[in-house]
């Protein structure tokens, strides 16, 4: 079967640019690898298309190459930003002159997650001698792992730790979907049973019934990277890891810190290592400070309140440290509990003995929080896991 | 001008001009690609940006027919392509029936079956309706509304550019219709489903395009007004608003003004007609404080 010619109008796609002696397209492919460079996923696919829409573009103009690679090599609007970035650096010519109130593009920081599993300054070193012992202790019964507050494992015991989170097993919430499903209980469903009837010659046999179904409800997960919680973050992103693979659509995941990440993209990956690396190349702020309240904000404009936090169980892993002022934090966590179907604050400290939640920042964010959880530990974890499901 | 006239993008941008939709230099290249390449144009960017009206500007200043799909949580295929239309089908048969009985005849089993699967029980649905109408302008709105599986099934439709209906064939577009597709982001777009697109991303205008639009929709705006509403708009959004107001609230802001009758914008004015422009209480509380200052500027 032949296809049908194309005709005059929207033709179909313009055959690829010949590849043969173009030293300009070269040029243009090289330029595609530094795209990739500057952190777009660019694909063969899509240096294909931005060949063939160079091919239908005026190649002296600046603004039609420029348009021409950012419509075919961008997907995001960050990648837009790494995409000016990149076009600056490879034509010498900075697009973003001719639009005004572009933030300058995050500059990214080479760190690896090694740095970051090592015990904070002050709390580990030296002491190697004494925590020999118990890491014996700790093989010989894991239990006691399981309670053990995270910040206070020796490097081996956080191996074995993450052997053990590899083996939660969570059960994401679900919430009531639009969609109906043929059921032995519910309501009559008019289109099954006619359907029915016209195989049965017109006739009306049975009634059919359909129910609703089921849909895992999305879960955000805001996990503060500062250097209060630094001994913890390492764990809690391996913990947003196993919790983003068993349902990988439904959940999303943000790092809280001087600024928001989105780093949801990053953890979908099914190996930990590589996801847990990939994410902290993603993240500029680790162990800086904390403005809780401006990174919500920035999470609630960005994403929130478009629909990311809509019905979504939203958990904040942070102590509640906020160098910023509180009234802002509460401002933005009563913002986030409208919009939200559940709110749980999940506070290392909350677990220790005389804790009482007296900081400015978790204070002034308390009375709209739905719980208040310890997550210290393995075992508050998997409390955590619980809550989820059943919210 | 029709589809067959655009040669470059300037081009397409003075047809989109003569509509009322006044475009850059990257909505023009965006949609002269689309056009050319013949994939369909992903536009994401805040409400308010002129995405919606992007498409349908592209089918008025084209001349072609505009066929549109709201996607919303759980629409499937039935919503989104076709359908039977079981209560006719039904009563088909059932006058068959009586037809055979009254006239005591055999019933042929098979052509009272095929005749069942008659294109005219067939109910259309956006884009099926694309698909056979084409060359058209189909617009799949707000598809991070969608399921993922919807996404996964429009991929399909939209790289073969057909249908297949078990019952009766496939149903081919000779030409393929130009397609954009709208998101406000609310989720994340599977990545094969953008790799098959144009990816756009939509920004709010720059001042003077913003008073040139406002000047276009409303001729019967003072210039002064114009300018004076976008100038503020501007300032409204640089004000860290929850909602930060889009092109289509400074439209309405702009026909307020015009209908409580003001000439120019000031303090009681502004203030009187705030509700049109900024949604949110904190927005207002916070933007009348800061009116003064915006007015002033």
């Amino acid at each position: 079967m032949t296809a049908p010619a194309p005709p005059d109008g929207i033709d179909g796609p313009a055959p690829l640019p010949s590849p043969d002696g173009d030293a300009v397209l070269d040029d243009f492919v090289a330029f595609t690898r530094l795209v990739r460079g500057a952190g777009v996923p660019v694909t063969t696919d899509r240096v294909a298309a931005y060949l063939q829409a160079l091919r239908l573009s005026d190649l002296t103009s600046e603004v039609a190459t420029y348009w021409a690679g950012r419509l075919t090599l961008c997907a995001d609007p960050d990648d837009v930003v790494r995409y000016d970035h990149a076009f600056a650096a490879w034509f010498s010519a900075d697009p973003r002159d001719q639009r005004m109130g572009r933030p300058a593009p995050p500059k990214p920081r080479i760190s690896t997650m090694a740095a970051l599993t090592e015990p904070p300054p002050g709390a580990g070193s030296g002491d190697d001698e004494q925590e020999t012992p118990e890491l014996r202790v700790a093989a010989s019964g894991e239990e006691i792992l399981r309670d053990r507050d995270i910040a206070e494992l020796s490097i081996g015991e956080r191996e074995h730790l993450k052997a053990l989170l590899a083996l939660l097993r969570p059960a994401p919430p679900r919430r009531r979907a639009r969609r109906r499903r043929p059921a032995r209980r519910g309501e009559p469903d008019p289109r099954r049973t006619l359907r029915a009837a016209l195989a049965n010659g017109g006739e009306i046999g049975d009634l059919l019934r359909r129910a609703r179904r089921h849909r895992p409800r999305r879960v955000v997960l805001l996990v503060d990277v500062s250097g209060s919680m630094s001994p913890y973050a390492d764990t809690l992103l391996r913990f947003a890891h196993v919790v983003t693979r068993r349902t990988p659509t439904a959940v999303e995941t943000f790092t809280l810190g001087t600024r928001l990440t989105r780093v949801t993209r990053e953890l979908r990956q099914r190996d930990p290592e590589r996801a847990l690396g990939d994410a902290g190349r993603a993240i500029p702020d680790w162990s800086g400070g904390t403005r809780l309240g401006e990174a919500l904000r920035a999470f609630l404009d960005r994403w929130g309140q478009r629909g990311v936090a809509r019905r979504a169980v939203v958990v904040v892993f942070s102590d509640g440290w906020e160098r910023g002022g509180a009234e802002l934090l509460g401002e933005q966590a009563a913002r986030l509990a409208r919009l939200a179907h559940a709110v749980v604050w999940v506070n290392p400290h909350a677990g220790k003995s005389g804790y009482a939640p007296v900081q400015g920042g978790i204070a002034a964010a308390l009375p709209h929080v739905d719980r208040l959880l310890a997550g210290h530990s393995l075992t508050t974890l998997a409390e955590l896991l619980e809550v989820l499901r059943d919210a | 001008m029709t589809a067959t006239t655009a040669t470059s993008p300037d081009d397409l941008a003075r047809a989109l001009d003569a509509t009322g939709y006044l475009t850059d230099a990257g909505l023009a290249s965006a949609a002269f690609l689309a056009l050319r390449m013949g994939r369909p144009l992903f536009c994401e960017g805040e409400p308010g940006t002129g995405k919606t009206a992007l498409a349908q500007a592209l089918a008025e200043a084209l001349g072609l027919p505009l066929v549109r799909l709201q996607c919303h949580e759980g629409i499937d295929a039935a919503q989104a392509l076709y359908d039977w239309d079981f209560p006719r089908q039904l009563l088909h048969l059932r006058s068959v029936e009586a037809a055979a009985s009254a006239s005591h005849t055999e019933l042929d089993v098979d052509a009272v079956e095929s005749s069942l699967y008659d294109r005219r029980f067939l109910l259309a649905r956006p884009v099926l309706q694309a698909l056979q109408d084409s060359p058209c302008v189909l617009l799949v709105d707000e598809v991070d509304r969608a399921d993922d599986e919807f996404e996964a099934f429009l991929l399909e439709v939209l790289a073969e550019n057909s249908v297949t209906i078990p019952e009766i064939g496939v149903i081919r577009a000779e030409t393929p219709p130009l397609v954009v597709l709208t998101s406000n982001r609310t989720r994340e777009v599977h990545d094969a489903l953008k790799r098959r697109c144009l990816y756009l991303w939509l920004e709010h205008p720059d001042l003077a395009r913003e008073t040139a639009i406002l000047r276009r929709r409303l001729p019967d705006l003072p210039a002064e007004l114009a300018e004076q509403v976008a100038q503020a708009v501007h300032g409204l959004r640089g004000l860290d608003l929850l909602k930060p107001p889009g092109v289509a609230e400074s439209l309405d802001w702009a026909q307020a003004l015009q209908l409580v009758g003001a000439r120019r914008l000031d303090l009681a004015s502004a203030t009187a007609t705030l509700g049109a422009v900024l949604k949110y209480r904190e927005d207002a509380d916070r933007a009348r404080d800061k009116l003064d200052a915006l007015l002033a500027s």
